[in-house]
């Protein structure tokens, strides 16, 4: 049975259980719902929770360890002269699975019959030529004990696939019965129905929490192999970055970490007095209608994907700086369109609705009767903002700014097309420079070998940023969170 | 209420401090005030008392155009203080609320330290020459707020971490702080112990002398012991106004006669 039906199935089922578990505990009650423990629904739910849970496990369970063990039973199948390395055996497996799936689709499209398909041999039929007719092309002819894995393989898996059905059948059959026969109106199905959403609601916070985890541990062992090849100490506080992909590379990350910095601090720059003001006027001054039209528009700057900001910082705003502060301009400052402060200005740009919104509902999150405490002293609504507004509104404030420059540390297409390549220990804001995002993409995307220490310095460069930023998360976080005490 | 004790007090024919015709409020289309006509007096203390929802706050915001800070509420007719309409395009709302001080109906202490609450409208009026001016500003207000004794030693910690009584006097000396001509109290009293509450009532007497104070309250004796005069409000109308002897002996209304009896409210 098709995967989709069996899965329909499952949830008929379950809906079957829903209907009459809640017909059962209403009927074990004489109709009468105050008789009963929780409302009818509950039951009804539970019977549906305790169908679909088992079934869709098994389900779930079963097609992940299915082709591990089918893999195990077919790849002793090979010869072990056919392949060298585990690599290869990789290569030989997924040439039998391609010629399993081209089988399939054969016998689908009736150019083979079932039995066929279960008995042809490389000697007698041209496998290739009859597979490739029905558009499965492959590289090369098929081995005699390709074709014979290939023809274990699909019988297994038939065999598997049948065998599934019946188990998941099975699992959510014995579940509704269970939860059938156990629904009788004291069945106190509303808190078995709130363990269940209690449940569903840690597994997916453990969700993205073990991504994390994972995120975090592939870059810890990655860098921990970049230090087996090249001293930390070098990488730490190397000032010159010059990788090599022949050797001999210098990979300090001092000049890529100057220049992330540099342009996080032009961008901050710009950001924050404007997204701050323009919060503070949308959310202090500006009347119903004005924020009705101001506010989406800013958040629509906030929609623009980072690479057309990288486009414009490109193509308008380094030509125009280069007018003012290049060689045409008669200051000489600006070598190339490419700079620091091109790509702070656009990053700053960037950031603005990033702080503004979060600033503008930090500032709305500051109580009503606060204002008018100040506004019936005699305070100018200036005097309000600034003395009792901002104060009270900063620690989040302060917040806003410091995820914004977690943001702006992490931000790659504009440095990419705005900063240039060049990794440089310069305070001149006009000249090329790099940051370590940039150095990321280029040190994965080249031909390196990857296990050299030119390519697993990425890794390196990108555990760093993560620290870093993640020091920065936690710090406002906390921020964030004192400001929050202070009302309730 | 037989026990209540009237405590007499010497009403002087002052001259009126604010004067309001015809005052309609209205918050979009909740007509919260209809048609209200009041002369409060020069160093007089006047009790609005009135049934939850009856419009006391709504009129006394009016008073110094607090209510200007909301988007939804219109104020009709003319409110004249000193003579002069506050509601005319040529006055600054700033100034008058300078002069006319107001206490809020929920205690609402600045998250800053319990000085700078108090320094707060001192500071922007600048009204101490020098830090040491501005010490005995602030204690001078605390004092008359009746909170000094608790406060003194942690004048550095936040407004915020007060009780709710203690905060309401803090914003009691916040208000006193400022030498307003008239003073505006919306309940000042509700959270706090009777110690404090008759604390509370000698500054307002105090401060009678030189200002007139506007004072909302849900208890009859408090508006009884504190006020020369008494606006009853009834549903948004001010159904009575008299000298407060007058109102609690002898009201001139029947819906008057039976809130402060206790039959409706
Ligand atoms: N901000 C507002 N928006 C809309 N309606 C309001 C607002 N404030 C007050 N009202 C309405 O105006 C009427 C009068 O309210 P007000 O606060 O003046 O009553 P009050 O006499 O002070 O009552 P209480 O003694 O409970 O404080 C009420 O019906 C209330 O619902
Ligand atoms: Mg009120």
């Amino acid at each position: 049975m098709p995967l989709l039906w069996l899965f329909i199935l499952i949830l008929a089922l379950g809906l079957i259980g829903f209907i009459l578990g809640r017909a059962r505990a209403l009927k074990n009650a004489n109709g009468d719902i105050r008789l009963l423990h929780s409302l009818p629904t509950y039951y009804g739910s539970n019977v549906l929770l305790a169908i679909l849970i088992p079934g869709l496990a098994v389900m779930v369970i079963w097609l992940i360890l299915q082709p591990m063990v089918i893999q195990g039973q077919v790849s002793s199948m090979i010869p072990d002269t056919a392949y060298s390395d585990k690599g290869a055996l990789n290569l030989v497996m997924s040439d039998v699975r391609r010629v399993a799936e081209g089988l399939d689709i054969a016998v689908e499209q009736g150019t083979l019959s079932h039995d066929q398909a279960r008995d042809i041999r490389t000697e007698l039929t041209d496998i290739r030529a009859r597979l490739g007719a029905v558009g499965v092309a492959l590289g090369s002819n098929v081995e005699s004990y390709v074709l014979k894995a290939a023809q274990k393989y699909r019988t297994m898996n038939a065999v598997g696939n049948w065998m599934m059905t019946v188990a998941v059948l099975a699992a959510a059959l014995a579940g509704f019965a269970i939860s059938y026969m156990r629904t009788n109106k004291d069945m106190r199905a509303r808190n078995s129905v709130e363990k269940v959403i209690l449940g569903l609601l840690i597994a997916a916070a453990s969700i993205a929490i073990l991504t994390t985890l994972g995120i975090v541990l592939s870059l810890i062992f990655n860098t921990i192999e970049f230090f087996k090849l090249y001293p930390a100490l070098d990488f730490f506080f190397g000032t010159t970055w010059s990788p090599s992909f022949g050797g001999g590379s210098e990979l300090g990350i001092l000049p890529l970490f100057w220049g992330t910095f540099y342009v996080s601090i032009i961008a901050l720059l710009v950001a924050v007095p404007i997204g701050l003001f323009a919060a503070i006027y949308l959310s202090e001054y500006a009347g119903p209608k004005v924020r009705a039209i101001a506010k989406p528009l800013l958040e629509v700057l906030a929609g623009i994907p980072t690479i057309v900001y990288g486009l414009f910082a490109l193509l308008t705003v380094g030509p125009m700086l280069m007018t003012v502060f290049g060689e045409d301009g008669g200051l000489g400052w600006m070598q190339g369109g490419r700079s620091v402060m091109t790509a702070g200005l656009v990053m700053g740009v960037m950031l603005i609705p990033f702080v503004s919104s979060l600033s503008d509902d930090i500032i709305n999150a500051v109580p009503q009767a606060m204002r008018d405490g100040s506004l019936g002293l005699g305070a100018t609504k200036s005097e309000t903002v600034r003395q009792v507004v901002l104060p009270a509104a900063l620690p989040g404030i302060v917040g806003a700014i410091l995820l914004a420059a977690s943001r702006a540390i992490g931000e790659t297409m504009i440095v990419v097309l705005g900063a240039g390549a060049a990794a440089k220990l310069n305070l001149n804001p006009f000249e090329a420079m790099t940051t370590v995002t940039t150095r990321i993409v280029s040190q994965l995307t080249g031909d390196a070998d990857f296990a050299s220490a030119e390519a697993l310095v990425a890794f390196a460069l990108g555990m760093t940023l993560f620290v870093i930023t993640l020091c920065l998360n936690i710090f406002a976080l906390v921020i964030v969170r004192k400001y929050r005490e202070q009302y309730d | 209420m037989n026990d209540m004790r009237i405590v007499r007090k010497d009403v002087d024919m002052n001259d009126t401090k604010i004067s309001a015709k015809g005052v309609q409020v209205f918050y979009g289309d909740t007509h919260a005030i209809k048609d209200v006509d009041v002369e409060i007096k020069d160093k007089t203390v006047t009790a609005f008392i009135g049934p939850s929802g009856c419009g006391k706050s709504t009129f006394l915001r009016c008073l110094n155009r607090m209510n200007d800070t909301i988007d939804v509420c219109r104020v009709e007719g003319k409110i004249l203080l000193d003579g002069e309409d506050i509601y005319d395009k040529r006055v600054d709302p700033v100034q008058l609320r300078a002069k006319v001080g107001m206490v809020f109906q929920r205690p609402n202490p600045f998250p800053k330290s319990i000085y700078d609450n108090i320094a707060y409208g001192p500071r922007i009026h600048g009204l101490a020459k020098n830090k040491a001016d501005l010490d005995d500003i602030v204690e001078k207000a605390l004092r008359r707020g009746a909170i000094w004794d608790e406060v003194k030693d942690r004048l550095d910690a936040p407004g915020t971490g007060l009780s709710g009584g203690q905060q309401q006097r803090l914003c009691i000396a916040r208000a006193v702080a400022t030498e307003p001509e008239v003073l505006l109290m919306d309940e000042p009293c509700s959270a706090l112990d009777p110690i404090a509450t008759l604390q509370v009532e000698e500054l307002i007497d105090e401060l009678r002398e030189n200002f007139s104070v506007v004072i909302v309250t849900h208890s009859m004796q408090q508006a009884a012991r504190v006020s020369q005069k008494t606006a009853f409000f009834h549903l948004g109308n001010l159904v009575e106004y008299g000298d407060t002897e007058q109102i609690f002996t002898n009201p001139q209304d029947e819906r008057t006669e039976s809130y402060i009896t206790g039959r409706i409210g």
